[in-house]
């Protein structure tokens, strides 16, 4: 046991940012790192090292999927995975000059939802070497994909077919 | 719907004033302080509350879990029953909803819905992309989250089906920034013209800087009752008529191709061409119109209903919403805006309180604060909350006020009827 009344807390020289004192508005740090399971959609990212686009397509229904899902959303049933062609069309568009603070520095760019000949839904991703200007609903596009992967989904994205 | 339970009113409401920052408050005294002005509004005392509903969006936003019950606590409602309701944008619409559930089931006799958000704590890019978080993290975060993003891609897919232009989406902004002049809980009026919304920042093309609502600090408060203590407590209730919610796909890119869902003033052969919803059109927003207008008998929204308050995060939502609603036909949007059917003395007024584009989008008070705003429409308030009348609208019988969360995957839509 160890009775201290002069006990007394060790001070430190770290501070605080104060940016304003009335009201007293102060900086509050937060920083976190995810372990982040991809679970059922796993395989669509290790299909991007191979090159291949993934979608899938239910086992009951046969309605397929642009951007990959475990169950149906049409009967409920489990899905398979489907092997979407490397080139579609541009369903919407958009060029985004300003975005999220993880994003800012690679502003302006292009996001695009890809439509895939025969598919019943749609694939979201960013498309490069076009302006604005040159973006229209319908153009004909082709995957690409990165050598070295980052494991997320801007290991594919999109180019104007040649 | 099958069973509508008990009638539900609302009695009383209040609404701080949005605006950028408010640091001089917190989210509990910004509440207090609306929930005090409607209690005061019809002269109540917290022994008249049975319960409540808490209304906010992200705990993110001020790194502060559990705030409903800090709300709860320094409100003093301790330990009546109270629950937090959370869907994204469509928080406060879905929250109102909640509590007109509660009185309708017979478990309150009132109950009070409060919303609030705090959105000052961080930067605004840091902000944008907490909301897209609201989107999924596998798939369409990643690739450059960002909700106008998202907006603006169903922008221009509805110009493509329907020849919608830039010019209409700003008519849109120009419209309720100018209502917004008169209504002093506004973040934002301005009066502009549609050259000033297009010479405005690109933000995610077509969508500039005027096109796109801000981010919030607010709070907003709805006390409803059932029938007895609604003629009991307030000499001017207001009836909800009827509720709907509806719900889509997560993914942009999961919406299905198909058929219409039709409303009573429509037919299959309008639309023999039109694939549906694609991503130009908000599914969620039509099923929650059709619930609400069948639990309120209307079959001719344009004609039935006197005034809209929407969820016009975007000019361009504003023009989807139209056709949602069948205030006009998918396609027809544009052209509702252009021809000034939405304007204040126009066929249907649309956002008279300036909607989202100039009060602000503080997220949880966003749909509390159109509820009270429709309120003091409707019992015909409106300069004595605002001090200006030039918003009221003469002899508003009917309202209808919709909520709605990222890319339409939760939509609330819910009739509101004077009965004086």
């Amino acid at each position: 046991m160890t009775i201290n009344p002069k006990a007394k807390l060790e001070e430190t020289q770290d501070g605080t940012v104060v940016y304003n004192f009335d009201p007293l508005i102060v900086k509050s740090h937060y920083e976190i790192d995810y372990v982040h399971s991809y679970a059922q959609d796993s395989e669509f990212f290790k299909a991007l090292g191979r090159k291949e686009l993934l979608g899938s397509k239910c086992k009951k229904c046969g309605y397929t999927y642009g951007t990959p899902r475990g169950h149906c959303m049409e009967c409920g049933a489990e899905t398979e995975w489907y092997k979407l062609p490397n080139e579609g069309k541009i369903h919407a568009f958009t060029t985004c000059y300003f975005g999220g603070e993880a994003f800012l520095n690679e502003t302006p760019f292009h996001l695009v939802l890809v439509e895939f000949e025969g598919v019943d839904s749609l694939f979201m991703s960013r498309i490069i070497g076009v302006d604005t200007e040159d973006l229209y609903v319908g153009m004909p596009i082709r995957a690409k994909f990165r050598r070295n992967l980052k494991l997320n989904p801007t290991d594919v994205y999109f180019v104007p077919k040649a | 719907m099958k069973n509508k339970g008990q009638d539900v009113y609302m009695i009383s409401g209040g609404v701080t004033k949005f605006t950028k920052a408010s640091p001089e408050a917190d989210f509990r005294l910004r509440t207090k302080k609306a929930f005090d002005y409607a209690l005061n509004d019809a002269g109540m005392t917290l022994k008249d509350i049975d319960g409540s509903v808490a209304s906010y969006f992200s705990d993110h936003f001020q790194r502060q879990l559990m705030s409903g019950i800090m709300a709860q606590d320094y409100l003093g409602l301790t330990p009546k029953p109270s629950k937090r309701v959370e869907g994204g944008g469509a928080t406060g619409g879905l929250s109102f909803q909640a509590g007109v559930e509660e009185v309708a089931s017979g478990r309150m006799n009132t109950c009070v819905v409060y919303g609030f958000e705090t959105m000052s704590h961080v930067n605004t890019w840091k902000g944008n992309e907490f909301i897209a978080l609201a989107s999924d993290t596998n798939f369409d975060y990643p690739i450059g989250g960002f909700y106008t993003g998202y907006y603006a891609m169903m922008a221009t897919r509805h110009m493509h089906e329907f020849g919608t232009t830039v010019e209409q989406l700003a008519k849109v902004s120009v419209k309720n920034h100018g209502n917004a002049l008169h209504n002093p809980y506004a973040q934002s009026p301005m009066k502009i013209t549609v050259e000033d919304v297009r010479k405005s920042p690109m933000v995610s093309y077509p969508l500039t800087r005027l096109d796109v609502c801000a981010m919030s600090d607010g709070a907003a408060v709805a006390i409803l009752a059932n029938e007895e203590k609604a003629f009991e407590l307030c000499d001017n209730p207001v009836l909800i008529k009827g509720i709907g919610t509806g719900t889509d796909t997560m993914r942009l890119s999961d919406r299905p191709h198909g058929k219409v869902i039709l409303l009573p003033n429509e037919t299959e052969a309008d639309y023999k061409n039109l694939k549906y919803p694609g991503i130009h059109s908000f599914r969620a927003g039509r099923s929650a119109a059709k619930e609400a207008y069948q639990s309120a008998g209307i079959t001719d929204p344009l004609e039935e209903l006197d005034i809209v308050e929407l969820h016009d995060a975007y000019t361009s939502s504003e023009i989807q919403t139209y056709e949602d609603l069948g205030l006009c036909k998918y396609g027809e949007g544009g052209h509702f805006v252009e021809e000034g059917k939405a304007d204040l003395k126009g066929k249907v007024a649309v956002n008279p309180s300036g909607g989202l584009l100039a009060c602000g989008h503080p997220v949880g008070a966003t749909g509390i604060m159109q509820a009270v705003f429709m309120f003091w429409q409707l019992q015909r308030t409106i300069k004595k909350h605002f001090k200006d009348d030039a918003l009221q609208i003469p002899n508003a019988k009917r309202g209808l006020i919709h909520s709605h969360a990222g890319t339409g995957t939760y939509v609330t839509a819910t009739i509101m009827e004077a009965v004086k």
